[in-house]
């Protein structure tokens, strides 16, 4: 029967249309605002809307979300180095970039001349970054990490978007926050490395 | 754990061609090669033998290659067998540099048309005999063949990466502002821009303006004026930047040529200054829609080179990915077809609900939604998170945690299916969808294997291939599922095949399941997880069965850190060959949903 189509169709729009306010008024606000009722609007028995009201509400990302990366740093309470960057500049991040987009001047020691494991600038320009993860993945030190602050635009993109080094570095706190597990993971691991080292240097 | 299969009968048939023709074949024996090596002056004859006496009837990839301290370019044919499978027969022809002319072998198999043209337009080959060799992929006043070996591309810096100048005195330099606007051109002497017009284009209208003989359209008949309308690049219609020259008679299409290239930003030549694994991001940018698909054929063409085992629960994964980004692909084609309809983003919308769940799920293992990077050489980059969600960090951000194997068991038992077969429910029998779409562009199955189309598309043909079944890879072999298959050739079964194909998909995934189960915790990346990958010279064609088709990918390797050549063989390029014959003698309109339904992503079309 012509039309019939047009009405199922219709029909399936409506339904969803009128779910929605069914669900609100079932739910009242706690629909928006209890924590774990965001997971169920999009479950598998939700009825209604499915989308996510951006910006007032925004899915957390995961912990391996990979955006513009930066230098982790340590924090300011740090009792030895606050502010140290963990960056030795070996240049992996650079060489392993594949569009190229990451610039490292590495430190020289002004007595003796020989090379300091730092970096005395480091450019990653944020126009090529292909957001690949690979500078974040290969870094022996854990020194490079990808953020999650996916909200950067800028008015003008000839002067803001090349990152230097005060842009780019981050406390090791807020890598904490927003990887907690990856972030302990990789203490644990850098800690039986030491272990390890410290063994061997005992023998 | 990829299992190589003898390929006796392929060695066979290059013995029985040599003994054929003496005179003008021989095997190719540089370390690391295989195939034949044909003179140019016998290449049609024997790619005749081996089309007719041998049945390799599917040429799927011409690939060439700038070997300049030989001071030669090669041309390298991948022939498939519809019927029997197996792996492809490989031949080869060489021309001198200076003068690079072949025979063309659009007459064999026209699905080398394009391909020809994208040799002459990148590489600078000539194809004697070619109907139509123009420049494909760039535009028509472009000055040289970018993928020859000493053509450098503007702000070129060094051959291969990584740049010397990036560490340890790395300063940043914006490339563009040393050159600026008008600066940036260099025209050839003599040439003035204003009052040039583009060769290209006239020879494109001029070629549109003779009408085809024996098109079944007898346009003679009625005393009309024929009109030549672009459709594209800018509209929505096609998919991206998409431009389809088409003459009219009346309202009917006679002539109908796609003009391609606007999103072309050679690839190939990127490919040839990366290393091996950074190229690896960059094949998610090809058909980004399947950024997972791109991964798994390049990965298992590299691991084949190397010659890398792939541990059992990285197949697992990668299967899980690769048959999850086909439901994707073919979720958003259902719902574009229906946007080509005139049923504007409604039914895309319902079409894609589960598929925003499935790049969640993408989110949440790989880092990104789209442009995953997930593969490496030997593996996976990460094994399955313990759960999908992060932590609220920024105001307003809402927290999820949900166990990642019920995530996915919910998706692959009760999600998909219900949204598979809620979409059957309304649109199948839909009167709309039934009209526009069925008997309406008809491509029969000898006119879709000789012009190469592959995939669905091909399988909506009446043509059973499949390359996860006919040139088995991963783990495809173990796993049971059928290949679908319809026989209509029509527009409607080239829907309804998708729908198909999602089914299978979930078969698939119903069966790894229990596998990432058992497997859980186990190794997922083996070899050397170094970012320095080194491959043994030689070459390799490999490929997989993406969602849109054969993707292939051709890599010589030169026993450096970068591939000496890396060709891709696009699916959705080699597809719209078949354009022209499937819209002959039909109405604009159905020419928009034709094109829908080959499904093309522009990305990967113009590389």
């Amino acid at each position: 029967m012509y039309g019939l189509g047009i009405i199922k169709g219709l029909g399936i729009t409506i339904k969803h249309f009128a779910n929605t306010y069914v669900e609100d008024f079932k739910q009242g606000i706690k629909r928006y605002t209890a924590e774990d009722r965001f997971t169920a609007r999009q479950g598998l028995e939700a009825q209604g809307l499915f989308t996510v009201q951006y910006p007032e509400e925004k899915i957390a990302v995961p912990e391996r979300f990979r955006y513009i990366p930066f230098l982790v740093v340590n924090d300011d309470d740090h009792p030895d180095a606050p502010g140290q960057p963990w960056c030795t500049s070996c240049g992996i991040c650079s060489k392993v970039c594949p569009p190229q987009c990451i610039w490292i001047v590495r430190s020289t020691d002004p007595e003796t001349g020989r090379p300091k494991p730092e970096p005395q600038e480091f450019y990653i320009d944020i126009d090529i970054c292909m957001n690949c993860g690979y500078c974040a993945e290969f870094c022996p030190f854990d020194a490079i990490k990808m953020d999650h602050d996916y909200e950067i635009s800028s008015y003008d993109r000839t002067s803001a978007h090349i990152y230097d080094l005060q842009k780019l570095t981050k406390p090791l706190s807020y890598w904490r926050t927003i990887a907690p597990t990856r972030a302990e993971e990789e203490r644990t691991a850098r800690e039986a490395k030491e272990a390890a080292k410290a063994e061997k240097a005992k023998k | 754990m990829s299992k190589t299969s003898p390929d006796t009968t392929t060695n066979d048939v290059a013995e029985i061609l040599q003994q054929k023709f003496p005179d003008s074949i021989h095997p190719d024996d540089r370390e690391g090669y295989s195939g034949i090596v044909v003179s140019p002056d016998s290449l049609v004859e024997v790619a005749q033998s081996i089309r007719d006496d041998f049945r390799y009837n599917l040429l799927t990839s011409l690939s060439y290659v700038d070997y300049i301290d030989e001071d030669f370019f090669e041309v390298v044919y991948h022939a498939y067998d519809t019927v029997k499978g197996g792996p492809a027969l490989n031949f080869k022809a060489r021309t001198p540099r200076s003068q690079a002319t072949l025979p063309s072998l659009t007459g064999v198999w026209p699905s080398a048309n394009l391909q020809e043209r994208e040799a002459w337009d990148l590489m600078g080959i000539h194809f004697t005999g070619h109907p139509n060799l123009k420049r494909l992929l760039t535009w028509e006043g472009f000055e040289g063949h970018p993928l020859r070996k000493d053509w450098k591309e503007p702000f070129y810096e060094e051959d291969k990466k990584p740049f010397k100048s990036r560490w340890p005195e790395g300063r940043p330099d914006r490339a563009e502002s040393r050159l600026p606007y008008g600066m940036n051109v260099q025209y050839p002497p003599g040439f003035t821009p204003d009052g040039w017009s583009p060769e290209g284009e006239s020879a494109l209208y001029d070629s549109l303006s003779t009408p085809m003989t024996g098109s079944g359209v007898d346009v003679q008949a009625i005393k009309t004026d024929q009109l030549v309308v672009n459709m594209g690049p800018q509209h929505p219609s096609t998919h991206g930047v998409f431009r389809m020259a088409v003459t009219l008679d009346g309202e009917t299409i006679t002539r109908l040529e796609p003009v391609v290239g606007y999103l072309h930003r050679n690839h190939e030549k990127i490919g040839e200054r990366n290393t091996y694994l950074g190229n690896m991001p960059y094949t998610d940018r090809l058909d980004y829609i399947c950024s997972m698909s791109n991964n798994l054929a390049y990965a298992m063409t590299i691991e084949k080179m190397m010659g890398q085992e792939v541990p059992e629960r990285a197949e697992l994964l990668r299967v899980l990915v690769v048959e999850l980004t086909r439901i994707v692909n073919h979720f958003w084609l259902i719902g574009f077809l229906l946007n080509d309809l005139g049923a504007f983003f409604t039914p895309a919308l319902y079409a894609i609900l589960e598929r925003e769940l499935i790049v969640d799920l993408f989110e949440a293992l790989t880092g990104s939604r789209m442009m995953c990077n997930y593969m490496r050489f030997g593996g996976v980059a990460y094994d399955l998170p313990p759960y999908i969600g992060g932590p609220a960090v920024k105001p307003g951000d809402k927290a999820r945690h949900m166990d990642t194997m019920k995530f996915i068991k919910d998706l692959v038992y009760e999600r998909l299916p219900r949204a598979i077969d809620q979409l059957d429910n309304f649109l199948t029998q839909n009167e709309v969808l039934v009209s526009r779409c069925k008997g309406v562009g008809i491509l029969p199955p000898e006119a879709a294997v000789a012009c190469g189309v592959t995939g669905p598309v091909l399988r909506a043909s009446g043509v059973p291939y499949d390359i996860r079944r006919s040139d088995p890879y991963s783990i495809y072999n173990e796993l049971d599922f059928d290949v679908a298959v319809r026989y209509n050739c029509d527009t409607y079964d080239r829907y309804l095949i998708r729908l198909d194909e999602i089914r299978q998909s979930l078969r698939i995934l119903e069966q790894i399941i229990p596998g990432l189960e058992a497997t859980e915790g186990q190794e997922y990346w083996a070899g050397k997880r170094g970012y320095n990958v080194r491959v043994p010279t030689g070459e390799h064609y490999g490929h997989a069965d993406n969602p849109k088709g054969e993707l292939g990918f051709y890599v010589v390797s030169d026993g450096t850190a970068n591939p000496y050549r890396y060709h891709i063989r696009a699916p959705s390029l080699i597809n719209i060959t078949a354009l022209e014959e499937m819209c002959r003698g039909l109405k604009v309109a159905d020419s928009v949903v034709i094109l829908g339904s080959l499904d093309i992503v522009l990305g990967e079309l113009d590389r």
